[in-house]
C-alpha cells in the first residue's frame, strides 16, 4: 500500500496557506473555464468522486441536479462545519491549504452556473477562519475572485461565514438555515437543496475536502483520479487516525486501504496494549473490532462491515477504555446536540443518556438494555434528520459486540475500569 | 438603547448585512459582533440585531440562545474550553477539565474567575482528535494538553503573560478580539503560526520517508 499525499502535498512547505505558497496560478480553475461548464459536470462524474463529507454521494451526480437555465440565481455552500466527534481533516486542510478549496469553488461555482458561494466554518476555529479570510482576500486581489476571472465574463462572490457552535449545522439542510440567519433546524425533504436550498433557489452543498479534490481531478485527468481506490470507490483521501495509537494524524491514502495497513504505518496501537474497538468514520458510524482490521475503508466495504465508512475518523481505543462510559459520553453528546425539532430524537437522545448512566454506574439490569435497544428502535428511521440514526449507532453497536461488559458493570455493581489507565498520561508516567 | 455598543457598530454591522443576499443572513455575524464589544449578547445587542434587521428582539433572541457560542453572560478575556466528547474525554480531557474546575475555582459551565480573566467550558468535538487531549483558549489550538500544561496556560493567562497557542496566531488574543474576527472582520493575523502541528504532517513525510507519492 502507498500513501498519496495530494491534498496534503504542500502542507509542510513555506506558508503553503499563502496564494504564493500554493504555487498558485490556479492553472486548474484556468483550464476548467475554458471548458463547457456540462462538460466540468461530466469530467467529475466520469472520475467517481464521491461526497467525503460522510454520505458518499456522487459529487458530479448532486451537481448535475441543479436546473439549468430557470431564471433563478444558484449557489455553492461549502460544508465546512466539521464537528462529527472523530473528524479532523478538512480543518488542518483549510489551515494550511486554504486556495485549494477557493481553487475548487471557483470551478464547481462555474460547472453548476452559481456566481455565490459561501463557505460556513465552524466558528470554534479562530485561525482556519483567519486563514480562509486571508485568502479569500489574496484571490480577489489577484483578479482570481470578483469580476471577469480569467476574462472569461465569469463572476464569483464568495464570503466566509462562520458558525456559532452547534453540530446539527453540519446537516446540510440545517446549514442552510443558519446560514439564512435562522436557529439550525433541519428541512423536510423534498424538496431537495438541488432544486429549493438557499433562499429556496437552487443550491449545491459539498464538504470541503469533496470541493478540495476537484483541482487535482481536472488539472491530473479522470483516469490518474481512477487510478486509485475502487470501481465504486475512486480515488485518495484523508484518513484521520486518533486515540491509542502511536503516531495519531492525517494520512492521505487510496481509498480501500485497511486499518491493519494504516495502524502499521502508524506504528500501532499505543504500546502494550491492544485494539478493543474503533469507528470508521466519527461516533455516527456502528463500532468495529479487531475483527474487522481487514475490511476495506471505502464506502461498500465499511457498509459489508455493519457500518460506513462517514468522515473516514478513525478513533482507535485499547483495552483500558471503557464502552460503557464510551457510548455514554456519545450519547450526551448527541442528547446536547439534538435541535429538538423530531420528537423522537428530542426525547429518545434525552433517556437514552439516563439509562445509560444507570449502566456505566453498574445501577442498571438486562431489563435496561432491552429499553435501550427498543429506545433505539423506536428513534432510528424516525426523525427528519439523520442525527438520531447516528445517536443509536453506538449504542447498539457496542452492545452488540460488548454486551458482557455491560453486564459486568451491574455484575460488580461499579464500572470495572479505572479511567487513568485510558489517559495518554498514564502513558507518560510508565515509560 | 445602545449605551455599551460603539457608534461603529451600526456601520459595521450595515457592511456585514451588504455581504449577503438577504439581510437576515447577516444575523449570526452581527451576533459575533454584539459580544465583539460586550463579551456576551447583551440586551442591546439583541435590540439592535432586531432594529437592523426588521426582526423581534424575541426572534433575535430565538437564534442567540440556540448556538452555544453565543453567550448569555460575560465570559473571561480568555475563555478555555477542554474538550470532553467522548476520545479526548478517555485520553486525559476529562482529568484535564476537573483539574482546572478545582485549580479556578469556577463550577458552572461557563463560569468566570473572580478577576474576570478566564472563564471555563467543556466543549464538544473541536476537530483535532489527532491532537488530544485538546484545549481552546479564545478559539485557538492548545494540543496534546495534560493537566500541568492546561494549569500552566490558565495561570499564565491570569498573569497577564503572553501565551501562544500550538496552532494559531503568535498569541492568543482577547475574546472580543476573537468575536471580531470571527463576525468577518479579518484582523491581519493569518500570517503568523504555522501550517500544520506535527500529526498533521505525519502521513506526508512518511510518504516522503517511503518515496510514496500520487
Amino acid at each position: 500500500m502507498k500513501l498519496t499525499p495530494v491534498l496534503s502535498a504542500n502542507w509542510d512547505t513555506d506558508r503553503p496557506w499563502t496564494l504564493a505558497g500554493y504555487g498558485g496560478d490556479y492553472k486548474a480553475a484556468r483550464k476548467a473555464l475554458a471548458m463547457e461548464p456540462d462538460a466540468v459536470i461530466n469530467l467529475v462524474k466520469e472520475s467517481g468522486l464521491r461526497g467525503r463529507g460522510g454520505a458518499g454521494f456522487p459529487t458530479g451526480n448532486k451537481w448535475s441536479f441543479i436546473p439549468q437555465g430557470d431564471g433563478k440565481p444558484h449557489y455553492l455552500v461549502v460544508n465546512a462545519d466539521e464537528s462529527e466527534p472523530g473528524t479532523c481533516k478538512d480543518i488542518p486542510l483549510m489551515l494550511a491549504n486554504p486556495h485549494v478549496l477557493i481553487e475548487g469553488v471557483i470551478i464547481t461555482c462555474f460547472a453548476i452556473r452559481a456566481d455565490r458561494a459561501f463557505i460556513y466554518v465552524r466558528g470554534e476555529v479562530l485561525h482556519v477562519v483567519r486563514r480562509l479570510q486571508a485568502a479569500v482576500a489574496e484571490a480577489y486581489a489577484a483578479g482570481l475572485l470578483g469580476k471577469n476571472i480569467f476574462g472569461t465574463g465569469f463572476d464569483l462572490e464568495v464570503v466566509v461565514h462562520a458558525g456559532a457552535g452547534a453540530y446539527i449545522c453540519g446537516e446540510e439542510t440545517a446549514l442552510l438555515d443558519s446560514l439564512e440567519g435562522y436557529r439550525g433546524q433541519p428541512r423536510l425533504r423534498p424538496p431537495f437543496p438541488a432544486v429549493e436550498g438557499l433562499y429556496a433557489c437552487p443550491t449545491v452543498i459539498n464538504n470541503v475536502e469533496s470541493v478540495a479534490s476537484v483541482p487535482p481531478i481536472i488539472d491530473r485527468g479522470v483516469e490518474w483520479f481512477r487510478g486509485f481506490g475502487s470501481e465504486k470507490s475512486p480515488g485518495f483521501t484523508l484518513y484521520s487516525l486518533s486515540g491509542h495509537v502511536t503516531n495519531p494524524g492525517q494520512y492521505e491514502a487510496p481509498l480501500g486501504v485497511t486499518l491493519r495497513e494504516l495502524l502499521e504505518l502508524a506504528g500501532g496501537v499505543r504500546e502494550g496494549h491492544e485494539l478493543k474497538f474503533w469507528t470508521p468514520g466519527g461516533s455516527s458510524t456502528p463500532l468495529l473490532t479487531a475483527e474487522h482490521l481487514d475490511a476495506p475503508l471505502d464506502y461498500e466495504g465499511m457498509t459489508e462491515a455493519g457500518s460506513m465508512l462517514g468522515t473516514k475518523a478513525l478513533q482507535i481505543f485499547d483495552d483500558t477504555t471503557c464502552v460503557v462510559r464510551a457510548a455514554l459520553r456519545w450519547t450526551e453528546f448527541y442528547a446536547h446536540e439534538s435541535c429538538g425539532k423530531c420528537t423522537p430524537c428530542r426525547e429518545g437522545t434525552y433517556w437514552m443518556v439516563q439509562i445509560l448512566e444507570r449502566l456505566e454506574r453498574g445501577d442498571a439490569d438486562a431489563s435496561d438494555i432491552d429499553t435501550l435497544l427498543d429506545a433505539c428502535d423506536n428513534i432510528f428511521g424516525r426523525s427528519f434528520c439523520a442525527l438520531a440514526d447516528g445517536a443509536v449507532s453506538p449504542i447498539v453497536s457496542s452492545i452488540q459486540y460488548f454486551k458482557d461488559e455491560y453486564v459486568a458493570h451491574w455484575e460488580q455493581g461499579k464500572c470495572p475500569f479505572d479511567p487513568t489507565a485510558a489517559t495518554l498520561f498514564a502513558t507518560a508516567g510508565a515509560s | 438603547m445602545t449605551n455599551g455598543l460603539s457608534p461603529e457598530i451600526r456601520e459595521l454591522a450595515r457592511e456585514l448585512i451588504a455581504r449577503y443576499p438577504k439581510p437576515r443572513s447577516a444575523l449570526l455575524p452581527m451576533l459575533h459582533l454584539v459580544q465583539s464589544e460586550e463579551g456576551f449578547v447583551s440586551p442591546d445587542g439583541i435590540a439592535l440585531c432586531a432594529e437592523l434587521l426588521e426582526l423581534t428582539k424575541a426572534e433575535v433572541g430565538a437564534v442567540a440562545t440556540f448556538y452555544t457560542m453565543y453567550k448569555r453572560k460575560p465570559v473571561g478575556e480568555y475563555h478555555v474550553g477542554v474538550c470532553t466528547n467522548t476520545l479526548c474525554a478517555v485520553m486525559g480531557g476529562d482529568a484535564i477539565y476537573s483539574a482546572l474546575k478545582e485549580h479556578t475555582g469556577i463550577t458552572s459551565q461557563n463560569g468566570v474567575t473572580e478577576d474576570g480573566k478566564v472563564s471555563l467550558e467543556h466543549i464538544e468535538c473541536n476537530a483535532a482528535c489527532d491532537y488530544a487531549p485538546v484545549m481552546m483558549v479564545n478559539w485557538e489550538f492548545f494540543d496534546n494538553q495534560t493537566v500541568e500544561s492546561a494549569k500552566q496556560v490558565v495561570d499564565d493567562l491570569r498573569a497577564g503573560k503572553p501565551v501562544a497557542p500550538t496552532r494559531g496566531a503568535a498569541t492568543v488574543c482577547t475574546w472580543k478580539e476573537a468575536e471580531r474576527v470571527l463576525a468577518g472582520f479579518h484582523d491581519g493575523r493569518a500570517d503568523e503560526g504555522v501550517a500544520a502541528g506535527p500529526a498533521t504532517l505525519v502521513g506526508l513525510e512518511l510518504a516522503k520517508e517511503r518515496g510514496d507519492s500520487a
